[in-house]
């Protein structure tokens, strides 16, 4: 029984992999005993830019029915700690590390790509999707020619392989994802959160400071697994597939639908073990039905 | 499941072992958990609803621990689904926990010195773990503010220090804050421990500033995670912070727990 699978030429020692932003550099859940990072595919890490940011005002995050909103607005320590600190904490570990990159200009994320570029990082994750920043962010990511242009410069400076994460605020999802692939990225990862808003009835107030936030969470995993059919139906890159993702079986219908590999995102809030869960119920259900290696699952359900 | 970390946190199935209502709304309910040898005063933990509709667990403080029989006292406010659904759990009732989090209280600071636990409402319960804790200081006295005349934990409270009451509407002790307990019985203190709305955590800073004392104040906020990782629930800091390199710590995390002078409230 197989369970590697492959992204861009890096090998993954299976495909469960945590979302952006939902596990830091893995630190936390690691030192606190939750998860062992070696049995995960890869760390993604919480998105860096150039310089440190600041973030939006509190509250941040509220939950909604079957999910959670965040507009955390991307604060980061900056590029510079990442490599100091992080880096080398992830190193400890048999695991791929995914750098999820943002910047407010194109300049930015070029600057974060280029100090990563002699560093062991196996691939970066271009974040144009994150909807609760003023500047860049979801900007890059909701035109297709834009988001040719941001690719094309990245993947132009970046040593490693990268993938363009997506947004859900799209019209055509296919659209973004065969702009990405024309401008040479080499994976694509979505969905990204899908913007939402909470007003407060009781205080006749917005729920959130930023007013509007990223939804995720298993409410919006049908979204995502829809997202990820039509994408993969559109591209020939692998797919990284996320959105709601809280056991086995909701990863297996994303690898289902076309996805490649599977992050796992808020529901790490939920319950901490979700990732190894995942890796495990993956195990268990190649045994169940006789799957030795599994591109035989990735995108069957035509 | 557990591993060896150096920050050991805990997600398991806990059992109630009793729930009662004390007040109006707030409930008392101590539950069967190992994480109950692991608590310091000022910590929390997170409580999961068994609704799949709410996701996200619950930060609920630290009331006391009884570590003879593993039990772990939580006194809380029902403040919508979540919290409506814990106040219906009876005895057995399996309840799954996540702990223990937070820094807790510096209680060493206390050593010596006049000590005030100031609590206001949903913020009076961890007092009473403080209380419990306190050995050396010079001298200790609770001052806790409710709304009226519904009060709840102050016969605990009293075991262990002399209780002071205000009252917003003046049916019991003090008309007013706990800032008005304070000034109209003319008590004293060196360092301050304090959990209560964030107007009386206000308060209590301008008191210190006024009276050169010191005060450690426990900080809310909406929480995601409760470990550190999702960035939810951050203060702003007078200085830059040591792990997030900008002026924003981690409440869940580096707090609840803070000196009153390091975060701008």
């Amino acid at each position: 029984m197989n369970t590697e699978i492959t992204i861009a030429g890096v090998t993954f020692k299976n495909p469960v992999m945590t979302a952006s932003g939902t596990f830091g550099s893995g630190m936390e859940y690691s030192d606190a005993g939750f998860v062992d990072l070696n049995c995960l595919g890869a760390v993604v890490t919480k998105g860096v830019a150039n310089v440190p940011w600041e973030g939006n005002p509190t509250p941040r995050v509220q939950e909604t029915y079957g999910g959670m909103l965040n507009a955390i607005g991307l604060q980061n320590p900056g590029i510079d700690v990442l490599i100091e600190r992080d880096i080398p904490f992830l190193k400890q570990f048999d695991t791929r590390i995914i750098v999820n990159v943002c910047g407010r200009t194109i300049a930015d994320y070029v600057e974060v790509v280029e100090k990563l570029s002699d560093q062991p990082v196996d691939l970066l994750e271009i974040n144009v999707s994150c909807p609760n920043v003023k500047h860049g962010g979801i900007a890059f990511g909701q035109h297709p020619r834009s988001l040719f242009d941001i690719t094309k410069e990245v993947k132009a400076k970046a040593k490693q392989p990268i993938i363009m994460k997506l947004s859900p605020n799209v019209t055509d999802i296919t659209e973004m994802a065969r702009s990405a692939e024309a401008a040479g990225s080499d994976a694509i990862s979505l969905i990204n959160t899908i913007t939402g808003m909470k007003i407060d009835v009781h205080k006749r107030a917005f729920a959130l400071a930023n007013k509007t936030g990223g939804l995720s969470g298993p409410a919006i995993k049908p979204v995502a697994v829809r997202m990820v059919y039509q994408a993969a139906n559109a591209v020939n890159i692998p797919i990284i597939g996320m959105g709601g993702i809280a056991n086995a079986e909701d990863a297996i219908e994303f690898m289902l639908a076309g996805a490649t590999g599977v992050a796992i995102g808020a529901m790490n809030f939920v319950n901490p073990y979700t990732t190894m869960e995942v890796v495990k119920g993956i195990e268990e259900y190649m045994q169940q039905y006789g799957i030795e290696d599994l591109g035989e699952i990735i995108g069957a359900v035509k | 499941m557990e591993s060896k970390g150096n920050d050991l946190k805990k997600k398991e199935t806990a059992r109630v072992y009793k729930q009662q209502q004390i007040a109006p709304g707030i409930y008392d309910m101590w539950i069967t958990t190992t994480l109950a040898e692991r608590a310091k005063p000022g910590q929390f933990i997170s409580v999961y609803t068994q609704d799949k509709s709410t996701l996200l667990p619950r930060p609920i403080s630290i009331c006391e621990t009884d570590l003879a029989n593993g039990r772990l006292r939580i006194v809380y406010r029902v403040a919508g689904k979540g919290t409506s659904e814990f106040s219906r759990y009876k005895t057995g009732h399996r309840i799954d926990v996540l702990g223990t989090l937070g820094n807790g209280f510096p209680l060493e600071k206390a050593e010596g010195r006049r000590v005030f636990l100031a609590g206001g409402g949903i913020g009076i319960p961890p007092m009473l773990s403080v209380a419990k804790a306190l050995k050396n200081a010079a001298s200790v006295d609770v001052i806790v503010g409710y709304r009226d005349k519904e009060l709840f934990l102050a016969d605990d409270l009293a075991q262990y220090a002399s209780v002071h009451i205000a009252t917003e509407d003046g049916s019991v002790g003090t008309k007013g804050t706990v800032i008005d307990a304070i000034e109209a019985e003319r008590l004293k203190a060196d360092v301050i421990f304090a959990c209560g709305p964030m107007p009386m955590l206000r308060a209590i800073k301008k008191y210190c500033i006024e009276h050169g004392s010191q005060a450690f104040i426990s900080l809310e906020e909406r929480m995601a995670c409760g470990v550190g990782v999702c960035l939810g629930c951050v203060v702003k800091t007078r200085e830059v912070d040591h792990h997030s390199h900008v002026k924003n710590a981690r409440i869940c995390t580096d707090g609840p727990v803070y000196d009153a002078m390091d975060v701008d409230i």
